[in-house]
């Protein structure tokens, strides 16, 4: 078994955008399993510290640290973006590009990319052109092209955000699949319905900072930041 | 009116007849053209990928310099490309003056910058599509210059079908650098250039018919071969 990269350390983490702070300082430790939730409003800097640990963004001071070298730590994780980037190519094609670019042989790469095509019910249109694909389709394509590298930590920006129930229930059965499987799951989302169902914890981020980091009962049952208890009350926060 | 009736007369007369001077001019029309558009396209396409994926200091400036070249005049490209190859030029050994391959450099100077220009455009699109995806997967330079390459293929078509279609109607260069000798360096432009001179208008105006059918043809037929507008959208 292969060292583990987790657990990941944020110390006073903070990234600035012009003179705003977008996040930050944050000090934030996450490692072990399970799928944390990353819950806030619309600018709270959810996106931001995903893409911070996915090494998508830099610190603008502080720091962000895997437990194993640098080299392979972004190689054993994947990130699914709120709009799903779908590759001018066939659907399997998108789904087996990590593994070409891994150095998977084709032959292989293919088979294991047809797998994964039928286990999201997308066989019969596995050979089409991606782009034709509906917003849902194209999503789950999308966590198919991220989980076909067995990920050891899964980032999940927003991934339902514009989908409907059916495709949201699909989705999400993928995640829970996912987290069965042991992958480290952190999920940016602000559906509380959604937050609910998935989490083992839920980070409430506003302004940049979290707030509250609780088991998923917990904060939705008795929160303890009143920035919280106003969000889940349905106040605007602003 | 009788000009241009004539010199559809005169097209006719020649396609029919297979004329051996205009069969032997047109191939070396597109010998010359279709070499540099290949060249160009070899080093111009990867070359506007790069550009694309890659951030330096004058990268702006870079991009800038590119577009310029777009509008290289040819006539002196080719006293550049002349001076260059001339007997007391630096490669005047090589003996190139006044020879196809003389024509097919000074095509490339001018081809290449129009190539990768365009073809930076349309993949500087698709990076910024990309770019989060690529960089996500950890990908290489390279594999994202060829993922660049490989979902681009159409407009990079596009791109070089333009280059294409700027050398075939070519006439500053190739005049200067090839010199115009009858078998050996005589093409349909310079062949027009030569007939409306003499005054022969009927021969020159068939001439140019020629030349804007093959120009049309090879740019349907690699249309066709590529299928372009039928399969997806790209």
């Amino acid at each position: 078994m292969v060292e583990t990269i987790l657990p990941v350390e944020l110390q006073n983490a903070i990234v600035r955008k012009g003179t705003k702070d977008i996040i930050g300082p944050l000090n934030l430790t996450f490692g072990g399993k399970g799928c944390s939730i990353v819950i806030g409003p619309n600018g709270a800097g959810k996106t931001t510290l995903l893409r911070l640990l996915h090494g998508l963004e830099r610190t603008t001071s502080g720091t962000v640290r895997w437990a194993a070298r640098k080299g392979d730590t972004y190689s054993r994780q994947s990130f699914v973006f709120q709009a799903p980037v779908v590759l001018r190519r066939s659907g399997i094609e998108n789904i087996a590009y990590p593994l070409y670019v891994r150095g998977v042989v084709k032959k292989a790469a293919r088979a294991e990319a047809e797998k994964w095509i039928g286990d999201i019910g997308l066989r019969d249109v596995g050979n089409n052109d991606a782009s034709v694909l509906s917003g849902g389709e194209k999503q789950k394509l999308a966590m198919a092209r991220a989980l076909i590298t067995k990920p050891e930590v899964l980032f999940l920006d927003e991934p339902t955000a514009n989908l409907d129930g059916a495709a949201t229930l699909e989705i999400e059965g993928l995640i829970r699949a996912a987290v069965e499987a042991g992958t480290r799951v952190i999920m940016a989302t602000h559906d509380f319905g959604q937050a609910r169902r998935l989490a083992t914890e839920i980070l409430f981020m506003y302004h940049g900072k979290v707030h509250e980091r609780a088991t998923a009962d917990t904060f939705f049952d008795d929160p303890q930041s009143e920035e919280a208890r106003k969000f889940l009350r349905g106040d605007l926060l602003v | 009116m009788n000009d241009l009736l004539a010199g559809l007369q005169s097209a006719f007369g020649l396609i029919i007849h297979l004329d051996h001077d205009l069969v032997e001019i047109s191939l070396r029309s597109l010998q010359v053209t279709l070499s540099a558009v290949f060249i160009s396209a070899a080093i111009g396409l990867p070359f506007g990928a790069w550009l694309s994926v890659t951030r330096f200091r004058y990268r702006r400036f870079a991009i800038a310099l590119l577009n310029a070249l777009m509008g290289l005049p040819p006539v002196v490209v080719g006293l550049f490309v002349y001076i260059l190859l001339s007997r007391s030029g630096p490669f005047g050994v090589l003996d190139l003056l006044f020879t196809p391959t003389a024509m097919i450099i000074a095509q490339v100077i001018i081809v290449t910058p129009i190539i990768a220009s365009i073809a930076h455009q349309s993949m500087r699109e698709l990076w910024f599509l990309y770019h989060d995806l690529l960089i996500s997967i950890k990908t290489t330079k390279w594999q994202r210059m060829q993922a660049l390459l490989w979902d681009g293929r159409r407009s990079l078509l596009t791109a070089t079908l333009t280059g294409f279609g700027r050398g075939i109607g070519e006439i500053g260069a190739i005049m200067i650098v090839g010199g115009n000798i009858d078998h050996l360096t005589r093409v349909l432009t310079t062949a027009i250039a030569l007939e409306v001179g003499k005054g022969d208008f009927p021969l020159a105006l068939g001439l140019g018919i020629i030349l804007i059918s093959i120009a049309i043809l090879i740019n349907l037929s690699i249309h066709v071969l590529s299928r372009t507008e039928r399969e997806g959208t790209w």
